[in-house]
């Protein structure tokens, strides 16, 4: 038998330890590798698109240590020890973060593509800054682009999760 | 009614905000091979010579394909079969795919494209039309009218020549509306394999899945009933996944060569060359008023660049002309279109399809011409606007018309009457209405079949499953179907399940396109949903004793309205329907009405309704810099009746943000390398950096009003909304520029550039303006000529042989996308 050299994208010669959605995740994968495709093709969380690959649409943004940050930019072997939160990880105990569920009841997702990364984007906005303005909204979102929506119901979805969020936190 | 009409999240919002839609790419399959296509740099060329060998030997290549392998030529339209998977021996844009390599890995696949090696002979460049039309040769197509010309139109309803002599006033413009490209966040992709069957299966980002479907039996040979076509939900569409495409038929290919899953997605660039976008029209409105603002003919040429194939594009020519007539009255109507071949990559249908560029050119002329007469540009509209079940000059029947209405409700909203020519300096307002089909009124190949279809199970439990060939591309064409049937049985949407997209699984529905589902599809599924209803009630009246016609269905359950304690369960009443006649399915299907336009050309433009929009934008400029900011848009849209105001709403403020980008900067240009380079003509940028679209900062607030007036034509009285909403804001924005600074932007997009240019024109006491000065000669057949209705026309061209004597059924290939 014959041995051959692997084609590169075949040598898994990278391994992080990382947290991805509070779960300790280890992970190995071909070194050049970017975190947006070890989460989807190693690590099998697809939630997370994209739209170009080249840092320019926003739909590939994922929070490393709360941060939004592109993953179509950033290496993985950079995220070894952080800590990763995609779409997947947002809800918890079964239900909707609110977030998630004012998107749904307001028409903030039309096809859906955009939409994962904009929701993490929100709440990295939310995290830091608990009643934030329209405009600041629009600031925080302007690198995420969505072509179905015209942006105005993603506005009015991040205000209502803004109240409902606040409505918990104050009782 | 407790669903429909009731603002609520839509059936399938819960796997959008979770990240669990699986669109093309989000397919991974065990021992799955990853495809890459290599494209022709040269925009237009032969190919002399190709090699594989290199390619096929490299490590983790398992296959490489050329055109040879692929030769069967397809295309959307019966007319246009001009394309091929792979380029045999002739390349048309630079992006057209002349091999394929499929390998373990997609970086293998990238690494061997380079070790493919490709022999051009260069040819003749074709940039735009009037290059095409002074350069019969080399053709880009060995078909078409002559030369580079795909297409020439000529259409005469009534002597418009009349119609200019009983005017009091000409007008006589010229409007350039500059191409554009869809831009879906999501890249076109698919996933093909050979099934365990050994029959293939293929998903794909289409918005047509029976349309790939016939594509793909074609190329590959194989019938149809061995091949399943499923349309995963789309990351976007807007028409830009409307044609089968090449990365599509290859992948296909592949999976039945080596038996294993075989995937693609296209890179951005690549999304860029598949376009099929926006097409560059120049045209020319010649219109005679009377004083009081009365149109007494129309004249109108377009010329169209079309790139490099055919795709939709003798239907976009068509419906460069068709729907002049459907928004205000015009007794007497003449159109010339005119489609040429160019080198750059096709241009198709985005959202308006064709009818996008000549609704800028007929708002601006008409703010134009209100200005001359001293009429409010909303009161001329008003005096003008067609009205309810009128049949226009070419032939179309118009069913509920609320476009006045729409005027109406902007104006007030909007304060028109205190800002319009009353604003400071540099502010501005300006008004533009539109209408667009709810529907194609003919399928893209000839047939006589239903456009849409529904299949409903009922089962013992109560559930509900909805089959149905209709695509969800963002739309909600999944919360339309399910709306519908939950409205129909009482039950929630949540308790219907849906399975729509799938050549195997449902009844053909022809794709998302032409705003068409709602009306067809759904249509189709009230159809079916009453159907049940009516075996489930018959068998409920006699298990309760009650009389049919007094049961009701509402809250899961059937009872008798007089006395709603007598009633079963919705499980209980499909359980006692199945006793009573067997298994429980129900079948709904959906035809267009004829149309009366039955001249050649009559195909393009007749829609079972059509939906009306007025839009007002308010504009602020700045005069020493040109740069224009958008505070506010206005806008009312004639739904008929909304099924889900909030997916409406999305839909009326989608459009306008894309008119918004497409009024203020969006556009697919091009320009050429320089002569020591190659003088090859290239995309000037294919990247969605460059390609300017708005973002969450750009977007200005919008006052969305529907004006519902439930249509009989549509299901609980719905029209469309997809794309109509998109028309009156280029030129509105267009028309506000005007209002802010007195200078004329014919031309789209309106930049900053072009407001400074016109700027600088009336500080010299030129004309006040910028846009195209002329519009090229074209060598235009003779016109069929259509004598209206009101001129005892009966829908036939008098110089034509009149349809119903025409045996020829290759000839009456009606194309309606």
């Amino acid at each position: 038998m014959i041995l051959v050299t692997l084609p590169i994208e075949s040598q898994k010669t990278a391994h992080i330890r990382l947290t991805l959605n509070g779960e300790a995740t280890d992970v190995s994968f071909a070194p050049y590798k970017t975190l947006l495709e070890v989460l989807r093709e190693d690590l099998g969380h697809t939630g997370t698109k994209h739209g170009c690959e080249l840092g320019e649409c926003g739909a590939c943004a994922v929070l490393l240590e709360g941060k939004a940050v592109l993953s179509c930019l950033l290496l993985a072997v950079e995220c070894d020890g952080k800590s990763v939160l995609t779409v997947e990880g947002l809800g918890a105990d079964g239900k909707l973060h609110p977030l998630q569920d004012a998107f749904a009841d307001l028409g903030a997702a039309q096809c859906g593509y955009c939409t994962p990364a904009i929701l993490v984007t929100a709440k990295a906005l939310l995290d830091s800054n608990p009643n934030p303005s329209r405009e600041q909204i629009r600031e925080a979102l302007s690198g995420n682009l969505c072509r179905c929506t015209g942006y105005q119901q993603i506005f009015e979805a991040v205000e209502a999760a803004m109240i409902k969020i606040a409505g918990k936190t104050s009782c | 009614m407790r669903v429909i009409g009731v603002p609520r999240r839509r059936v399938d919002a819960r796997a959008k905000v979770t990240g669990q839609t699986r669109f093309a790419d989000d397919i991974f399959l065990p021992r799955m091979a990853y495809c890459k296509l290599l494209r022709s740099p040269h925009p237009h060329a032969r190919i002399r010579k190709m090699d594989t060998s290199r390619a096929a030997a490299h490590n983790g290549v398992y296959l490489v394909l050329s055109g040879k392998d692929l030769p069967i030529e397809y295309g959307i339209l019966p007319v246009s079969q001009d394309e091929q998977a792979l380029c045999v021996d002739h390349v048309r844009h630079v992006g057209d795919p002349v091999a394929a390599v499929v390998a373990r890995e997609e970086l293998t696949a990238f690494e061997a494209l380079d070790l493919i090696d490709v022999e051009y002979e260069l040819l003749t460049t074709i940039a735009d039309p009037e290059e095409a039309l002074a350069t019969p040769a080399p053709r880009i197509h060995e078909y078409g009218e002559e030369g580079n010309i795909h297409k020439r139109v000529s259409l005469e309803f009534g002597d418009v020549e009349q119609g200019f002599a009983e005017a009091d006033e000409v007008f006589e413009d010229t409007f350039f509306y500059q191409g554009n490209t869809h831009l879906p966040i999501e890249q076109h992709a698919s996933m093909a394999i050979k099934d365990p069957e050994g029959k293939l299966t293929i998903w794909s980002s289409t918005q047509t899945p029976h349309y790939l479907h016939r594509a793909l039996a074609k190329v590959l040979q194989m019938p149809p009933g061995h091949i399943r076509v499923i349309a995963t939900p789309n990351g976007g569409g807007f028409g830009g996944k409307s044609d089968p495409f090449n990365h599509e038929i290859v992948v296909a290919k592949a999976a039945l060569l080596l038996d294993r899953p075989v995937k693609i997605c296209l890179t951005r660039e690549e999304v860029f060359y598949c376009h099929r976008g926006r097409h560059p029209v120049l045209m020319k409105f010649k219109t005679g008023v009377k004083k009081d603002g009365t149109i007494t003919g129309m004249h109108l040429q377009t010329l169209i660049d079309g790139g490099a194939y055919g795709s939709y594009g003798v239907a976009s020519t068509f419906y460069t002309g068709a729907l002049q007539t459907v928004t205000y009255h015009v007794p007497r109507y003449k159109f010339q279109g005119c489609r040429t071949f160019t080198n750059k990559p096709p241009c198709g249908p985005k959202r308006g399809h064709g009818t996008v560029q000549p609704r800028f050119g007929q708002e601006v002329q008409l703010d134009k011409i209100a200005e001359k007469l001293s009429i409010d540009p909303a009161d001329l509209r008003l005096r003008i606007a067609e009205s309810s079940n009128a049949v226009t000059a070419n032939f179309f029947r118009l069913s509920v018309v609320n476009l006045s209405e729409c005027i109406r409700r902007v104006v007030k909203n909007s304060d028109w009457k205190e800002k319009f020519r009353k604003m400071p300096d540099g502010r501005g307002v300006g008004l533009a209405c539109s209408a667009y089909l709810t529907g194609a009124g003919l399928p893209i190949y000839w047939n006589k079949m239903p456009h849409s279809g529904v299949h409903i199970k009922f089962d013992r439990g109560g559930g509900v499953a909805v089959f149905c060939g209709a695509t969800e591309i963002g739309q909600g064409s999944d919360d339309v179907l399910a709306g519908i049937v939950a409205e129909v049985l009482g039950l929630e949407t949540f308790d219907i399940r849906l399975y729509t997209g799938d050549t195997d699984l449902g009844p053909v529905d022809l794709g998302s396109y032409s705003s068409r589902v709602t009306i067809m599809a759904g249509n189709a599924a009230l159809q079916a949903a009453e159907r049940g209803r009516e075996m489930i009630a018959e068998a409920a009246a006699e298990k309760l004793g009650v009389p049919k016609e007094r049961l009701r269905f509402a809250d899961k359950r059937v009872f008798d309205s007089a006395a709603p304690e007598k009633c079963l369960t919705f499980a209980q009443a499909v359980c006692n329907a199945e006793a009573r006649f067997g298994t429980i399915g129900t079948m709904g299907s959906y035809t267009p009405p004829k149309s009366p336009a039955l001249y050649k050309g009559g195909g393009v433009g007749p829609s079972p309704t059509y939906s009306y929009t007025a839009a007002v934008v308010e504009v602020a400029v700045n005069p020493a810099t040109g740069w224009i900011t958008v505070p506010k848009i206005w806008i009312a849209h004639d739904i008929g009746r909304a099924l889900n105001p909030t997916l409406v709403r999305g839909q009326v403020e989608g459009s306008v943000y894309m008119g918004l980008g497409e009024a203020l900067m969006e556009e697919q240009e091009f320009r050429r390398l320089p002569k020591k380079l190659s003088h090859a003509l290239v995309h000037k940028f294919p990247s969605m950096l460059e390609y300017k679209s708005p973002t969450s900062l750009d977007m200005p607030e919008v006052i969305t009003e529907l004006i519902e007036e439930p249509d009989p034509r549509g299901p609980f009285g719905a029209k469309e909304v997809g794309q109509g909403p998109l028309l009156p804001i280029m030129p509105a924005v267009a028309n506000a520029v005007y209002d802010a600074l007195g200078v004329r932007i014919d031309e789209v997009p309106i930049t900053p550039e072009k407001i400074m240019k016109a700027l600088a024109e009336k500080k010299a006491g030129r004309t006040p303006r910028f846009g195209p000065n002329h519009f090229p000669k074209v060598n235009w057949p003779e016109a069929l000529r259509v004598p209206p209705p009101w001129e005892g026309g009966d829908g036939n061209a008098v110089n034509d042989v009149p349809r119903a004597a025409k045996h020829n059924p290759e000839k009456e290939k009606v194309l309606s996308p």
